[in-house]
């Protein structure tokens, strides 16, 4: 790439003044003494000590419980802005739950020739146990995070949709307390919709799917691997704020063909489990038998109408990197529309030219392990060194099939607040979409995860990304 | 409620209570070492027992050392039973019963942990010993004041109290279990400079001198400790106190999930040898033989709750 590429940020544009959304924050800031400002950010990271809005880091004994860091400058979306990506989130979710049902049942869009069908069988994250069942509600992905990059004014793209347990919204809701409880004045000043329902429209959402076991008010119980797990706090806050249980694997048992939690007045069962394990640890006796964090015998409920599982088992296929590069396709069969939040290009290393692209061009791209996840065993090619470069090379030549890789990227930024004050870093954003029978609820705003060192593209928290609270403006 | 986090609360004010007590422990045992340094090591040895932690100790240090032993009972990361380790079970309680808390008892109970992983990452220096030990009661004391203070009076809030009694009068008794024969009527040697040093240490390692010097217009009596210690109903501290409010606890229980179970059989016989307030009989059966039948009666109803609220499977 020649010369430093010019980045979108949305705070000034390509300019120096703010841009429309950020006029009154601006305003604002510009009166407030930045010294002021970092005595604020020392007393959010002791308010999130406190409350212990932590996540523990696998393989680093030293840090068990460690702090997302949390930027106070907020990221600023006009509502105009925000209703095309909203609808297009919309239509993208819509497209993803039919494309479950279809590939679970008739594959149409195999038989269409749309989708190769080795794409499907010998995908790993495609449920055998899963075919020929209909979830209640025929809803597979009641819970949605659709990762957006931003690259100009009006440019989103989709990076990713997180199908499975999308992590991070109990980031979205406490930095917006935070906020809300250090700085009052602005939210007196500036009219920013609120994201505090998500708690309630999640219950309300999950109720909506209870099978026709259920009678009277739904029971629910989020279903978290336990204390040591990363999200452990997030399952807790979100159990906590549903007014559900938080179960694990074993309070679990199948009684009367029932999942039922063991109470302190005996067993009770559940109707619907928002579960945050994933699908092969869900069921020893039907995936992985060594698992102690699932139930035994869940997926024979499951099957029989007993209980309703959010996300569905075998939800992933949809949201698997290999197939990430259909999603264009894959709207327009579902909806009969043209996609209307873009994909980033993707070549597919299983395809003999697109890896000969890849390998020539390894200094300039994004690769990325088709089942991997959170920044974890990725190549970010421009932020490479030549040595990191080679090894990524050997691991891609041997399993070419593994790997699927995209151009970087010209991110948007944001500004963090710094000793020096403002400086521009890179941002996504992780917006959280709840998908009932009736309706389609996307929260205004999401996560904003923000790379805090100068020039990363990493955003990952597990790879030292911080956080922001994301205003979405009223009208 | 899950039965687990039944079991959850349960510990949890557990710990917090054993990590207080120890605290006051250490602080009669300092109290004796500063004041008396010839009887310091077999008073640190019955410190040790009363805490379960002997071998523990004699294994890594060998004979009672005051310094080692405090830093044994505190912090030492190769004791469980360290006070830390109190604390960070606790703290690993509450986080696995967080839904069961509000926001201020969680907040308490985990500043406490860390302001005390802060307060105790070294050891402790001697001239900080005594601030540190009351940072720990007071720490403790603000969990239970957040729990008082902002928690619905149900289930959740009884299986809090029951640990806190449960453990609470575990600890009168094993401090009990160390001095019986100090307090026995046959060992008249009344007034002599080392009897009123032990009688002061029991009545310092529960925190209750100044109350039993209010209600005995400060006559120490050894048989007059042992009744306050274990009858008196106005002592939070003591057996009789405590059983009493398991049995309310349990009862209470037994109103909201309208079943009465196994533990309170066990719970009220306890309770029945408090109620008939007779020290004297106490004295007939023997002291040391009413307190290791308390022992084993009390671990016994702790077995019994355990399976009738199912804690575990």
């Amino acid at each position: 790439m020649a010369g430093r590429p010019t980045y979108f940020d949305e705070m000034f544009g390509h300019g120096t003044a703010a841009r429309a959304p950020y006029a009154d924050y601006c305003d604002w800031f510009q009166h407030e003494d930045t010294a002021r400002l970092l005595s604020k950010s020392e007393e959010a990271e002791a308010l999130f000590r406190l409350i212990g809005v932590t996540f523990n880091v696998y393989g680093d004994p030293d840090a068990t419980e460690r702090l997302i860091p949390f930027d106070l400058v907020p990221r600023i979306i006009a509502a105009r802005e925000w209703a095309k990506v909203a609808k297009g989130i919309e239509q993208r979710v819509r497209a993803l739950n039919a494309f479950l049902h279809d590939i679970y049942h008739r594959q149409e869009i195999v038989r269409a020739g749309r989708l190769p069908a080795e794409m499907i069988a010998r995908n790993d994250a495609f449920l055998p146990e899963m075919i020929g069942v209909s979830p209640p509600g025929d809803i597979y992905t009641h819970i949605v995070g659709t990762d957006l990059v931003r690259t100009g004014d009006d440019e989103f793209f989709v990076l990713e949709d997180n199908a499975r347990t999308p992590s991070g919204v109990s980031y979205m809701l406490e930095n917006r307390e935070t906020m809300l409880h250090m700085f009052p004045e602005l939210f007196s000043k500036i009219k920013v919709q609120s994201v505090g329902q998500y708690p309630r429209s999640l219950r309300k959402s999950l109720s909506a799917c209870a099978p026709d076991a259920c009678n009277g008010r739904p029971t629910i119980a989020v279903l978290t691997p336990g204390i040591h797990n990363s999200a452990y706090y997030e399952h807790a806050f979100l159990a906590d704020q549903m007014s559900a249980e938080l179960v694990e694997g074993h309070d679990l048992r199948v009684v009367d063909g029932r999942v039922a939690m063991r109470t302190t007045r005996g067993y009770k069962p559940i109707d619907v489990l928002y579960r945050r394990v994933d699908d092969e640890y869900l069921d020893p006796l039907n995936f992985n038998p060594d698992s102690v964090l699932g139930v035994p015998g869940i997926m024979d409920v499951y099957r029989a109408g007993g209980i309703t599982i959010a996300n569905a088992p075998g939800t992933g296929i949809a949201d698997d990197k290999a197939i990430y590069s259909y999603m264009p396709d894959i709207v327009e069969f579902y909806t009969g529309e043209k996609a209307i939040l873009q994909n980033v290009p993707t070549h597919r290393c299983s395809e003999p030219q697109a890896l000969k692209y890849v390998l020539d061009n390894l200094a300039d791209l994004v690769v990325k392990e088709v089942h991997g996840s959170g920044g974890y065993g990725m190549l970010v090619g421009p932020a490479a060194s030549k040595k990191e470069i080679e090894e990524f090379r050997a691991k891609l030549e041997a399993a070419p099939g593994n790997y699927i890789a995209q151009p970087t990227l010209a991110l948007s930024t944001v500004p963090i607040l710094t000793d020096a004050g403002l400086a521009p870093r890179h941002v996504d954003l992780r917006p959280f979409v709840l998908v009932s029978p009736d309706r389609i609820d996307i929260t205004p705003g999401g996560l904003t995860r923000v790379a805090l060192t100068e020039g990363s593209l990493v955003v990952n928290s597990s790879q030292g990304g911080g956080t922001k609270d994301t205003w979405v403006l009223e009208e | 409620m899950l039965g687990k986090t039944a079991g959850g609360l349960f510990w949890m004010f557990r710990y917090l209570e054993r990590a207080e007590n120890t605290a006051r422990m250490i602080d009669a045992g300092l109290r004796i070492s500063l004041t008396r340094s010839s009887a310091a090591e077999s008073e640190w040895t019955s410190i040790l027992s009363s805490t379960g932690l002997s071998a523990a100790y004699s294994e890594i240090h060998g004979a009672p050392d005051g310094p080692k032993v405090i830093d044994f009972l505190l912090r030492d990361p190769n004791n469980p039973g360290s006070i830390m380790a109190g604390i960070e079970a606790a703290r690993m309680n509450a986080r696995v019963v967080r839904t069961a808390l509000t926001r201020e008892v969680w907040e308490a109970v985990n500043e406490c942990y860390m302001v005390l992983k802060r307060l105790l990452a070294q050891q402790v220096q001697d001239r900080d010993l005594p601030r540190v030990l009351q940072v720990i009661r007071q720490r403790s004391a603000f969990v239970r004041g957040a729990l008082h203070g902002t928690m619905v009076r149900n289930h959740i809030y009884n299986f809090a109290r029951i640990g806190t009694f449960f453990e609470r009068a575990d600890n009168t008794a094993r401090i009990l279990d160390q001095k019986y024969y100090i307090l026995l009527p046959s060992v008249r040697l009344v007034g002599s400079p080392s009897d009123n040093v032990q009688w002061d240490t029991i009545l310092r390692a529960t925190s209750t001198t100044r109350a039993y010097q209010t209600l005995h217009d400060g006559e120490v009596d050894p048989k007059a400790i042992a009744k306050f210690l274990i009858l008196d109903g106005r002592l939070p501290r003591s057996l009789a106190f405590c059983y009493g409010k398991i049995g309310d606890n349990l009862g209470y229980l037994e109103h909201e999930y309208e079943t009465r179970h196994t533990c309170q059989s066990l719970s009220d016989a306890l309770c029945s040898k408090f109620k008939a307030h007779d020290m004297n009989a106490i004295f007939d059966y023997g002291l040391h033989e009413f307190i290791t039948d308390f022992l084993r009666d009390s671990a016994a109803l702790g077995r019994q709750i355990e399976i009738d609220y199912r804690f575990i499977e």
